[in-house]
């Protein structure tokens, strides 16, 4: 049978989090979208909070601790990246930036990545297209179509009964795992010392390669 | 194997007392700090290049070739030359002249840099860096070696015939470090020379300089230097020692918090677990240093960062004293243990010329006498 890989990262700060729980409905669906292509999907979920001591230090002295290398690796290293923070004073969280602003830029290149966001009201429902979006675009990511936003009100009474949150998890699912059932990311071998192109080149023809 | 210690210039604020030295003071103290490497009996002095504060370092074969003068065995080095920024024209004849000055203890580690307005300030485009650090160094080759140069590039002027001045010592150019902490073009480039290797192994994971310098060794051989094991590499580092190992962490501490680099971040602890970075006794720095060697190989050159953070003169001389006496004697015993007979020490003036001269008298052996009397020439002639 195929395998896939999934990471999950979320930045939700509180126990438990909106944020959490949307990251793994999110999961749950990709998996089980998979799962009806005849396609095994290991799941590996990253709470932001447990290493956000590591993001910060690595931003000060250039490099990872042991703990958050393997993150970045598990991360960069997938198939498929379900991404999910709660929306603070209009954007992504500070945690969330930082956690990509230490990666490689060049790691998430063609990743197929689901985003997903959380926040007390709908209003900040487009912080997904403003600011996830081109993040990622900008690491040449290739983001599904639909991200899933969801206010406190998606979790109650209050939901949008039309376009329903479990409709739009499983729309977004879908995309996520077609994008991801084609990638074989996970099975490439990346190596950080290669070069782009041969030294001869580099240095203008002057080694005769 | 070389020992010795490499500055940055960083003019630093002392975080015990809250007070940051002149720029004369740290000048002079630099001076003072190279010539006592000398006298407890360490192999090299190298100095940074910066051009913007708090580094003074912006003339580095000014201050070496004092230096040169006030030294007698000390052999004189770069941590880094800036092979992107500087002209390589410039720079052949800085340290060609130093060369002469200094009586060849001269050799010089090339580097990018770590400060991105220094490139447009000596209109460049940092997006280049690599390629820069490529072309540069493929016209200073050529300029030591060869008496006449023509040469068009892409990011200089172009030279028809151009003669840079003084000629090398004894016409053997200084010999040449490569310092890179992450990019493997740095590694293939001193690679494909035959030049040395610098991982300026301190702020980063061993792990990392392993990889960095596995290549290195791999494409040295490629390019039919020698094999891996004779590549020339040379290992930062960085230690505080005294004789309590307790006291050594108590005192360093303050430093270790509020340095420009590391400071605000992970603990000491941490960072002590995760770099080459030793705070504690002479043996426990002994230790960490030889196990350099079981994730690099036998190489040639230990550099000890000493003198930053803002620690005082009498504190840095007090560090040498214990790197002279308690720390140096014990590693250059035991690495010269179990150490192959075919790895190589670094190269000096001394071995270079040696070597071009064995060279030069090889291959008159090769021509003349031989041919007539025993080869091709003599069977022809009978």
């Amino acid at each position: 049978m195929t395998t896939r890989t999934l990471a999950v990262v979320s930045a939700g700060l509180s126990q438990p989090s909106s944020t959490r729980m949307l990251a793994d409905k999110l999961a749950d669906q990709t998996v089980a979208r998979l799962k009806s292509e005849g396609i095994d999907t290991t799941v590996e979920t990253f709470e932001l909070r447990d290493v956000a001591t590591d993001i910060m230090n690595h931003m000060l002295t250039g490099f990872p601790s042991p703990r958050l290398e393997a993150v970045i690796e598990a991360v960069t290293g997938a198939d498929g990246l379900i991404a999910v923070t709660p929306i603070f004073t209009t954007s992504y969280s500070g945690l969330f930036k930082s956690f990509f602003d230490v990666i490689d830029s060049a790691a998430l290149a063609e990743m197929p990545v689901l985003i997903g966001a959380t926040a007390g009201t709908p209003r900040h429902s487009l912080a997904l297209d403003y600011a996830l979006r081109p993040m990622f675009t900008y690491l040449h990511a290739v983001v599904a179509p639909t991200g899933v936003f969801a206010a406190t009100s998606d979790w109650g009474d209050a939901a949008d009964s039309v376009k329903t949150l479990p409709a739009r998890i499983d729309r977004a699912a879908g995309e996520l795992a077609a994008l991801m059932a084609a990638s074989d990311r996970s099975t490439t071998v990346r190596d950080p010392f290669a070069l782009d192109r041969p030294f001869g080149h580099l240095i203008g023809g002057l080694a005769g390669e | 194997m070389q020992f010795g210690i490499f500055t940055v210039s960083d003019i630093t604020q002392n975080p015990t007392t809250g007070r940051t030295p002149t720029e004369h003071e740290r000048i002079t103290d630099v001076l003072t700090i190279a010539q006592h490497a000398e006298e407890v009996g360490l192999d090299v002095f190298a100095l940074g290049e910066h051009h913007n504060p708090p580094f003074f370092s912006s003339s580095p074969t000014t201050t070496l070739a004092y230096i040169a003068a006030k030294t007698s065995t000390l052999q004189l080095s770069t941590a880094t030359t800036l092979i992107t920024t500087n002209d390589p024209v410039k720079i052949a004849e800085d340290f060609a002249m130093l060369q002469h000055v200094a009586g060849g203890r001269v050799d010089l580690m090339m580097g990018r840099g770590n400060t991105g307005p220094v490139y447009p300030w000596f209109g460049k485009d940092i997006r280049q860096g690599i390629n820069l650090a490529l072309e540069n160094y493929a016209l200073l080759h050529r300029l030591w070696r060869e008496d006449f140069v023509d040469w068009e590039g892409q990011f200089r002027t172009p030279l028809q015939g151009f003669q840079s001045t003084p000629r090398p010592l004894d016409d053997v150019p200084p010999f040449v470090w490569h310092g890179s902490i992450r990019s493997p073009e740095i590694a293939e480039q001193a690679a494909y020379y035959g030049d040395g290797f610098f991982a300026n192994h301190i702020f980063w994971p061993a792990s990392h300089t392993q990889r960095m310098v596995a290549l290195y060794r791999q494409r040295f051989e490629h390019y039919e230097h020698g094999t891996a094991e004779q590549a020339i590499v040379g290992l930062g580092g960085q230690v505080f020692m005294r004789k309590n190992s307790q006291d050594a962490v108590r005192e360093f501490r303050p430093y270790f918090d509020n340095a420009p680099v590391y400071g605000h971040g992970p603990s000491l602890e941490e960072f002590t677990s995760q770099t080459p970075l030793t705070v504690g006794s002479p043996q426990e720095v002994i230790d960490k240093t030889l196990g350099f060697r079981d994730y690099v190989g036998d190489y040639q050159r230990q550099l000890f960062l000493m003198d930053h953070a803002g620690l005082p003169l009498k504190t840095v001389l007090e560090q040498l004293d214990l790197l002279g006496s308690e720390v140096v004697p014990v590693l250059r015993r035991e690495f010269a243990k179990d150490r192959p007979a075919m790895v190589p020490d670094a190269p000096t003036h001394a071995s270079l010329v040696e070597a071009r001269n064995a060279a030069a008298a090889a291959s008159s052996a090769d021509s003349a006498p031989k041919g007539a009397a025993f080869g091709a020439a003599a069977v022809k002639g009978a």
